[in-house]
């Protein structure tokens, strides 16, 4: 048993391992994404610092309004990084014409989306700290009174059933050779519209208020919001872990069972082959 | 260096096998009640009438082929492109399901048993399928723990196989991209050698070789043979490799099996008054076809036929 063990995590570290040596090969890439992802977020939290003189009200609370933007950017990039990882891992091995070595290997499909997601939460994690610390750089902002432990909770569990809609999205790309891949931007798109990333969801329209329910990142962001700018949520923090843990629970094997499924009527019809 | 095949072991059956292309899907409320019934094991509807998708072509790529390959033998599988050579691999591979018919790797069913076939099986494409950017180790080990092999040992053995395939030390560590592409087929193969397998599927590994890397390519799969003891089923165009490598040869055309037979037993087929006919004019005999389209050669291998 151990010895089965200790095989399944060597598939699932091979997963890893081989992720971390192509962010190694494509560094030039990985460094320009960094780049503008920081002044990405930058820009954004810019936008609470000059509310004032936009709005022309001396009355507004500059530093909230900077948090509470930090949060909907950092936020934001750690779960799109998740699912940007989860959800292209087959548009990856389509590009570099290795998919069916890959599943021609006898690896679980489990193993595989669990090294895939050990890699996507530690790239993300670094990714988003790092962004985080240079921006934290540009302002200056009180976290002594933040719920730190509630707001990590809620960040992990969150993104649990972010891999779970990731794992459903990468079906895209195995089941669509050529236009997979760009269908998965429309699906961040989405969620990036209805999650209340730089808003509160209630200025949505009602129709997409209640898409914004159905998403996972709604409540990581109202979450972690309600832990790190404390007084100003109207429930607390763990209110929000269990319709994440519940979230998780589903999205999960169901993305893992959608797969498998996907995989077989690749098989059925012959779309593994094609690297379009 | 041919071995007689002592063993009279059946490693590999098909089984009236049926792949086809861009059939229409059954409706789905028959899908719902499980699909149409199964007859005689088959794993989906092998008789009846089969429509192809709106704007489809239907391609029957395996048309009825049943053989058995035994323990230890390298079998071979002639025919010209698109004679369903490569889907006759996959589906070995369990990387295409059959419509129609079975196929067993000792006794292991490649749809119902597929996790434990693929542990005993390994491929070696026309395509090198690596991660370019990544260097022959970092590939090699990758492959090796999907496989279940550790890195340490992994690494041990592929320096061991990728030095006498003559691969540079200095390129070990080197992007794959910065290959040729004869040097990247022999990553290829000591990535398969690295896993041991029982039964080894090569689907054309020495096209576009130079004549002397497909010589190591052909010893180092007498080797996989003679040594350890794998089962071997190659796809070539290559009539003189087929010739000195294979101890039976399947020549298919349009999906069917024309002929099986040793190499021998193949020339043996047609008459030639009195000179014995090579491998190509036996396929020429059965099927009135070329066995390789001129485009399909290299300029090394045309100039050879011009010549």
């Amino acid at each position: 048993m151990i010895r089965g063990l200790q095989l399944e995590m060597r598939q699932s570290y091979a997963f890893v391992a081989r992720n971390f040596n192509l962010m190694k090969r494509y560094w030039g890439w990985e460094a320009v994404w960094l780049a503008y992802s920081i002044a990405n977020s930058l820009s954004v939290t810019f936008i609470g610092a000059g509310a004032g003189e936009i709005t022309g009200e001396s009355q507004i609370d500059t530093n909230f309004l900077i948090t509470y933007l930090l949060i909907g950017t950092l936020v934001w990039r750690f779960l799109a990084s998740i699912f940007n990882n989860i959800s292209e891992m087959i548009a990856w091995e389509r590009w570099e014409g290795t998919i069916e070595y890959t599943f021609m290997a006898p690896v679980r499909r489990f193993n595989q989306m669990l090294g895939q997601t050990i890699f996507a939460v530690v790239y993300s994690l670094l990714f988003t700290i790092v962004i985080g610390v240079v921006i934290a750089a540009f302002f200056d902002l009180d976290f002594s009174d933040a719920d730190l432990v509630s707001a990590t909770v809620i960040l992990l569990v969150g993104s649990v059933s972010f891999v779970g809609i990731g794992v459903v999205a990468s079906i895209l790309p195995l089941l669509y050779p050529e236009r997979g891949a760009q269908m998965t931007n429309i699906v961040q798109a989405v969620f990036l519209l209805v999650s209340g990333v730089y808003y509160p969801v209630s200025v949505l329209p009602d129709w997409l208020q209640f898409l914004a329910r159905l998403s996972p990142a709604t409540y990581v962001l109202e979450g972690m919001r309600a832990a790190l700018l404390p007084g100003t949520a109207e429930q607390a923090p763990t209110t929000y872990v269990w319709p994440l843990l519940l979230m998780g629970l589903v999205m999960l094997p169901l993305g893992v069972w959608l797969f498998q499924r996907a995989e077989h009527y690749t098989k059925r019809t012959g779309k593994l082959k094609r690297n379009g | 260096m041919k071995q007689i095949v002592s063993s009279t072991e059946t490693a590999i059956i098909v089984n009236d096998v049926v792949k086809r292309f861009n059939a229409a899907s059954e409706p789905w409320w028959w899908r719902l009640r499980g699909g149409r019934p199964a007859e005689n094991g088959d794993h989906a509807n092998g008789n009846g009438t089969i429509k192809a998708r709106r704007g489809k072509e239907l391609v029957t790529a395996v048309d009825h082929i049943s053989f058995d390959v035994h323990r230890r033998e390298i079998f071979g599988v002639l025919g010209p492109n698109g004679s369903g050579k490569s889907t006759l691999i996959r589906l070995l591979s369990t990387l295409l399901l059959p419509d129609a018919g079975t196929i067993t790797i000792f006794g292991l069913d490649v749809v119902r048993d597929e996790m434990k076939v693929k542990r005993i099986i390994n491929r070696v494409s026309v395509d090198a399928a690596f991660f370019k950017k990544l260097s022959p180790r970092e590939n090699l080990l990758y492959g090796a723990r999907l496989y279940g092999v550790s890195g340490r040992e992994a690494d041990r053995k592929a320096r061991e196989i990728l030095k006498r395939l003559g691969l540079r030390e200095s390129s070990y560590n080197s992007p794959m991209e910065d290959m040729s592409r004869g040097m990247q087929q022999k990553v290829a193969i000591a990535r398969a050698f690295l896993t041991q397998p029982v039964v080894l599927l090569l689907d054309e590994p020495t096209t576009g070789l130079d004549p002397r890397s497909k010589l190591e390519v052909e010893a180092f799969v007498n080797e996989l043979r003679d040594v350890h003891g794998a089962t071997i089923v190659i796809t070539t165009h290559d009539m003189n490799e087929a010739d000195s490598l294979c101890d039976r040869i399947a020549i298919v055309d349009d999906g069917k099996m024309v002929a099986l037979d040793t190499p021998t037993g193949l020339k043996r087929m047609i008459n030639r008054n009195g000179h014995e006919p090579s491998l190509e004019e036996v396929f020429m005999d059965l099927t009135g076809k070329e066995l390789v389209e001129k485009d399909d050669l290299t300029d090394f291998e045309l100039q050879k036929v011009l010549d």
